[in-house]
């Protein structure tokens, strides 16, 4: 296939993805559950894909994706909340006078809180990065909630009001008054996911990839490991943070238990799902998991009765255990996700289509 | 702080350090055979004490019986999840195995929610353990009394079952070298499972030991307990028995006398925190042998 019709097909899928997302905006209810879940999905796919940037492509197995969500949401609400709605929001501790009084606009907010995110990792990358497969997931893991019991402490009652949470965090606003908030985490995320691909695509990225399928033989080669490893881990919590952020924006409250060892399985979960090591596949999952999770499993949780008949096992909590033996199953049987750690081509889309023709029609000449 | 609550505290330490030894072992065990973090372990140790629950409250069975019922549940329960979860991946990549290990523990903490359902379950009270005593001064209950002793016991039994037994024996080789020990002819599936047998037996009666003197047990209650004893095993060198306990026992007296001294709130990232050093410093624990990676 050719470049030029590679760009014409991908330009026709941008356009359909727009049209859809127009007509989403424009033709549902402001509660209908689509917009959210869309909404949901490109949040996490965001944070699936940093994820997938230190885990499927670097091989550093990192369990603190929540922490440096949690991070990144709090800096950027705690400068966000409008000044008159503060006193509402801290009335029992009171905002600490360095910065009661700065409120930023959201787009520095958003960058303060990557920047944020991804200076904390620089810091805690020092000791941790030196620690090796397992020791380094137990690690971060243990960093996340470090930082997660920290945020949440009496200690921290004046900046990230403890164990009350925040609220009143801004939604999504429009951009430059002219784009609908509806459209700003999709076109956020997609930056980031964009600037993340080219990331991976450069020269940096073939030598993540290259400390990812052997060490020694990377650092013989010449790659500085120390260096890489640091600017994988510092990369991949800025967009955690800013993920994080898009996330307090969308929820409006946050506490600290919001960030807890579930929801860094829960990205677990859909990284693994789509393929440990390809983009494309963490973001169709981010939209399939969530999309499950939220919309078209919910009817597990409820109880169904037939006439008097009551249907067995569905009540409230059905659908974790579900979702829990979809990762089970996607672990043990398909190790590779849904796109192993290939990207989407064209190529191999048309190809798809090709070779179940071809599979039909030897079917026919055998029978 | 007077002797008397100093001793006070550091019985109480000593008490959970018990249990977290207990759980540690578990850990250091697993690790050691199948170089994999059983992320499901401190869930396990969760549903042993929901099967105490059962037995006790559901069937109203008399404690005794309950214990023999609990232990041989959790051990079914452990050997059943390395049958099918962890056996399946033994020549697959590291991060798979843990991938799945985490699985399991997402599993449990998911299947505990809706079975028992995400509000506090109370945890049934054993009379005879709940006694209070009275030690020279220091009044406490038996539970917290008897904890440190049967550790000890436990322990001791252990180390006999691996430095003097044939098994043991096999245990050793399996851990030193999976490959060579299989030529040799040991069953290597038999030797992971009596490791999860071992493991799980002991989280069981870990689990009792915890709970008792603790109100209730919700789903998630294994999930840090858990974490700060894969943290105990790997501050004693993870591999190393004598290591997870001595581990357990530090890491649950550190912890008392930080929640003693009123800084709760900051016990678990205390907990943490050591094990962030202690990697950065000797990242092979205390008693923990060095591996020269191989090119």
């Amino acid at each position: 296939m050719s470049m030029k019709k590679k760009t014409i097909c991908s330009l026709i899928a941008l356009l359909i993805g727009v049209v859809f997302l127009v007509c989403v905006n424009r033709m549902t209810a402001p509660t209908y559950i689509l917009r959210s879940v869309l909404q949901m999905g490109a949040i996490y796919a965001l944070v699936a894909v940093s994820m997938n940037l230190l885990n499927g492509f670097t091989g550093l197995f990192s369990l603190g994706q929540a922490g440096f969500m949690a991070i990144g949401a709090y800096a950027f609400a705690i400068f966000t909340i409008p000044l008159e709605s503060r006193a509402n929001v801290y009335y029992l501790y009171g905002m600490h006078e360095a910065i009661a009084n700065v409120q930023l606009p959201i787009f520095a907010a958003l960058l303060l809180a990557g920047v944020v995110a991804a200076l904390l990792a620089f810091l805690f990358g020092i000791p941790v990065l030196r620690l090796k497969s397992d020791y380094f997931a137990i690690a971060t893991l243990g960093l996340a909630e470090i930082i997660r019991i920290i945020i949440g402490s009496a200690l921290m009652n004046r900046i990230t009001n403890g164990s009350l949470g925040l609220k009143s965090i801004p939604s999504f606003p429009s951009i430059f008054g002219v784009i609908p908030g509806f459209y700003f985490p999709f076109l956020i995320s997609a930056v980031c996911i964009a600037i993340i691909v080219l990331l991976i695509r450069s020269s940096y990225g073939r030598a993540f990839k290259a400390i990812r399928e052997d060490e020694i033989a990377a650092e013989a080669m010449g790659i500085n490991l120390a260096k890489h490893k640091r600017m994988a881990f510092v990369i991949s919590s800025f967009f955690a943070g800013i993920s994080g952020a898009l996330l307090a924006m969308f929820l409006g409250a946050i506490t600290s238990t919001t960030f807890n060892i579930a929801m860094t399985y829960y990205i677990l979960l859909i990284v693994v799902i789509g393929g440990m090591g390809s983009v494309t596949g963490s973001v169709i999952s981010a939209f399939l998991v969530i999309a499950s999770k939220e919309w078209w499993l919910r009817f597990l949780d409820t109880e169904l009765y037939i006439g008097s008949f009551q249907v067995p096992l569905l009540k409230n909590g059905f659908r974790m255990v579900v979702f829990s033996v979809v990762l089970m199953l996607v672990v043990l049987f398909f190790r590779k996700g849904i796109m192993g750690n290939r990207e989407f081509s064209w190529e191999g889309f048309f190809g798809l289509f090709k070779r179940k023709q071809k599979k039909k029609t030897g079917g026919e000449q055998i029978g | 702080m007077n002797t008397t609550t100093f001793l006070q505290y550091c019985l109480a330490g000593i008490s959970i350090g018990g249990i977290y030894a207990m759980i540690a072992i578990g850990y250091t065990m697993v690790y050691g055979i199948l170089r994999l973090i059983n992320f499901a372990h401190g869930d396990i140790f969760m549903m042993a004490a929901y099967f105490m629950i059962f037995a006790m409250v559901d069937f109203a069975l008399p404690w005794y019986v309950s214990l023999a019922l609990v232990a041989i549940a959790t051990v079914l329960l452990g050997v059943f999840i390395e049958k099918i979860a962890y056996k399946p991946l033994r020549s697959a990549p590291r991060m798979s195995i843990m991938i799945s290990a985490i699985g399991v523990s997402y599993l449990l903490q998911n299947l505990a929610t809706y079975l028992f359902s995400a509000l506090p379950k109370g945890y049934p009270q054993i009379p005879f353990l709940m006694t209070n005593i009275n030690l020279g001064g220091i009044s406490t209950s038996v539970v917290t009394f008897i904890t440190p002793i049967l550790t000890i016991i436990f322990v001791v039994l252990l180390m006999q079952l691996i430095n003097h037994t044939k098994i043991g024996m096999a245990m050793r080789a399996v851990s030193k070298d999976f490959e060579t020990s299989q030529l040799m002819g040991i069953k290597i599936n038999r030797i992971i499972s009596i490791t999860f047998v071992i493991g799980c037996f002991l989280a069981a009666v870990g689990s009792v030991l915890y709970f008792t003197p603790r109100p209730s047990v919700y789903p998630m209650a294994g999930s840090l307990p858990g974490l700060k004893c894969f943290i105990a095993a790997v501050f004693g060198g993870i591999g190393s028995i004598p290591g997870a306990v001595l581990g357990g026992f530090l890491i649950g007296l550190c912890e008392t006398f930080i929640k003693a001294a009123g800084y709760s709130e900051f016990s678990d990232v205390f907990t943490f925190l050591i094990l962030i050093v202690m990697l950065l410093f000797k990242p092979t624990g205390l008693f923990g042998e060095k591996i020269a990676e191989k090119v």
